[in-house]
């Protein structure tokens, strides 16, 4: 039994570190290599005003779209937790909507509301507030995409920290901010900055609901992801290959620090 | 002393809830309700009415044409394949991360996470470099099924370990140690004492890597190219429909990928409940 044992713990570890040395980081190191291959033209092309508006949009968007995600989930944890109300079932079946649906399939939902010929298009464009092929739209978008993260990472902290502490707080005669500020927000906010980290990183990302509902305008619409894929469509790969070098630099540090959120929630 | 006990006596009593009560919890219903409306439901319910928007016979015609239909079954068969590969190879991922022991295996560990946070394009130019023209391996999949597939493996890697990692460390080693003692091999220990356990994890990540396999779209549009009757899935299709501005169509396509991925959510929500009952 130990040289089966054994054969087998070696078939096992080797299989493992195969695929994931050929899935994933092989391919991940080709992509340094492939970009630093011709880094000159690379880094011309990744400095033109087109790209880094499209890395400066990607930004700004996420800035805008995750504090929005955070008020409400953290919100909406407290209230599926803490409260009971009719149609709590429903509302969390719908916050998980976004994990079934494919991101294509979001652009187009957003585009038959908010485009110019949706439901409220004209008539926000008559008001001068055009959202779809427009800032709003694509934060609508990442919105959409990243609506569960925070809300799934609070709702079982909630559960599992209890509302003792809170009911102490209240008794002592602090108000519903106070009893959220200094004893809710303290406890969740392990599990708040996962859901964050994780919502960044899908944000940063996104791409094919982006791609519907963005119009994809070079210097106006395009995201970072949208202007890497333009630019491998344009013959451009190394800019493209550098331009993918610089999200999955940003997608690794995001990791780490997930890891790092997720050992402070667990001790 | 007594002074602060009287004190606290004459002190108002606490008050018996200070949630915002009637009118705060109400607000804040009120405010969870349109925020979601604005964003998941009034876009669902208009894609819902765009897809009837020309009868049923168009309706079904945006399904039942020929690429359409073709796009359909590859859509599901290429992400079945997908799930059949990672209840594999993520469980014994998983396996090697709880059991084994070697050198690096906490920064392994990280890397499986690695999916999830890299954007989808960069995980299509990952695969490209690599396996695209020009391959140092001398493997070209770029624009086949292939690529469709192993595109699809590589962003739902984690779903699978990461559901089974955690019951695998909770595992009683004991049940384990009793069967080998009572002169089970190696292989009934597993199928008997182990595998039923791991069952409805198994089964929870299998379900969130095929709703993710079947509407992944950014991850394809490089690697795999989306040619009709070859490598193109639902999404591609639906994207294509809308550059060409066939909203209705892609709309009828949207729905039905959407019914699916919810029928399987469900079926496999109701099969690892089933297997929850009988995991002991």
């Amino acid at each position: 039994m130990p040289a089966s044992g054994r054969a087998s713990r070696w078939g096992l570890r080797g299989f493992a570190l195969g695929y994931l040395a050929l899935l994933l980081m092989i391919p991940l190191g080709m992509i340094f290599y492939r970009a630093f291959e011709h880094i000159g033209p690379a880094f011309e092309s990744i400095t033109t005003p087109d790209a880094l508006h499209a890395f400066y949009l990607t930004i700004l968007v996420a800035a805008i779209a995750i504090p929005l995600n955070t008020i409400f989930g953290v919100g909406c944890a407290l209230l599926l937790v803490r409260t009971n109300f009719r149609g709590k079932a429903l509302i969390n079946a719908i916050i998980d909507l976004p994990f079934a649906i494919s991101p294509v399939v979001i652009g187009l939902a957003l585009l038959l509301v908010y485009s110019r010929t949706g439901w409220f298009g004209g008539w926000l464009d008559d008001n001068g507030f055009q959202v779809a092929f427009a800032l709003p739209g694509i934060v609508l978008a990442t919105i959409f995409v990243t609506l569960p993260f925070v809300v799934r990472e609070v709702v079982p902290v909630l559960h599992e920290i209890g509302d003792e502490q809170e009911q102490a707080a209240r008794t002592l005669g602090a108000n519903w901010w106070q009893t959220f500020w200094r004893v809710t927000l303290p406890a969740i906010r392990w599990g708040v900055s996962y859901g964050v980290v994780i919502a960044t990183a899908r944000a940063l990302g996104e791409f094919g609901a982006v791609a519907v509902i963005s119009g994809r305008i070079a210097g106006q619409t395009q995201t970072a992801t949208i202007w890497i894929a333009q630019a491998f469509g344009n013959f451009d790969q190394p800019g493209a290959y550098l331009g993918a070098v610089v999200l999955a630099l940003l997608a690794v540090s995001i990791l780490v620090a997930m890891n790092l959120f997720k050992r402070k929630e667990a001790t | 002393m007594s002074s602060a006990v009287a004190d606290t006596s004459s002190a108002a009593p606490p008050r018996p809830a200070s949630w915002p009560r009637l009118g705060g919890a109400a607000f804040g219903r009120g405010l969870v309700v349109a925020y979601l409306s604005i964003i998941v439901l009034i876009p669902i319910a208009a894609l819902v009415a765009q897809s009837t928007d020309g009868g049923w016979s168009s309706f079904w015609n945006a399904i039942s044409n020929p690429e359409a239909w073709w796009a359909l079954k590859w859509t599901v068969i290429a992400s079945l394949i997908v799930v059949v590969i990672n209840v594999f190879a993520g469980t014994v991922i998983a396996w090697v991360l709880v059991r084994d022991r070697f050198p690096g295996k906490a920064g392994l560990n990280g890397v499986i996470d690695l999916p999830f946070a890299l954007p989808t394009v960069v995980a299509g130019i990952t695969l490209l470099a690599l396996y695209g023209p020009g391959s140092p391996l001398g493997i070209h999949a770029a624009f086949t099924k292939v690529a469709v597939v192993m595109a699809l493996l590589f962003v739902t890697l984690p779903f699978v370990v990461r559901a089974v990692q955690p019951v695998l460390m909770e595992l009683d080693l004991e049940m384990e140690e009793a069967a080998a003692s009572l002169g089970a091999s190696r292989f009934t220990t597993f199928r008997r004492i182990i595998l039923p356990s791991l069952m409805p994890a198994i089964l929870s990540g299998s379900a969130l890597a095929f709703a993710r396999a079947i509407g992944e779209f950014g991850s394809l549009v490089l690697f795999a190219g989306f040619i009709p009757f070859k490598t193109e899935v639902m999404s591609g299709l639906i994207y294509q429909g809308i550059g060409s501005g066939n909203l209705t169509g892609a709309a009828a396509q949207s729905v039905i990928l959407l019914v699916i991925a919810l029928v399987v959510l469900l079926i496999f929500g109701r099969l690892t409940k089933w297997s929850l009952r009988h995991a002991g």
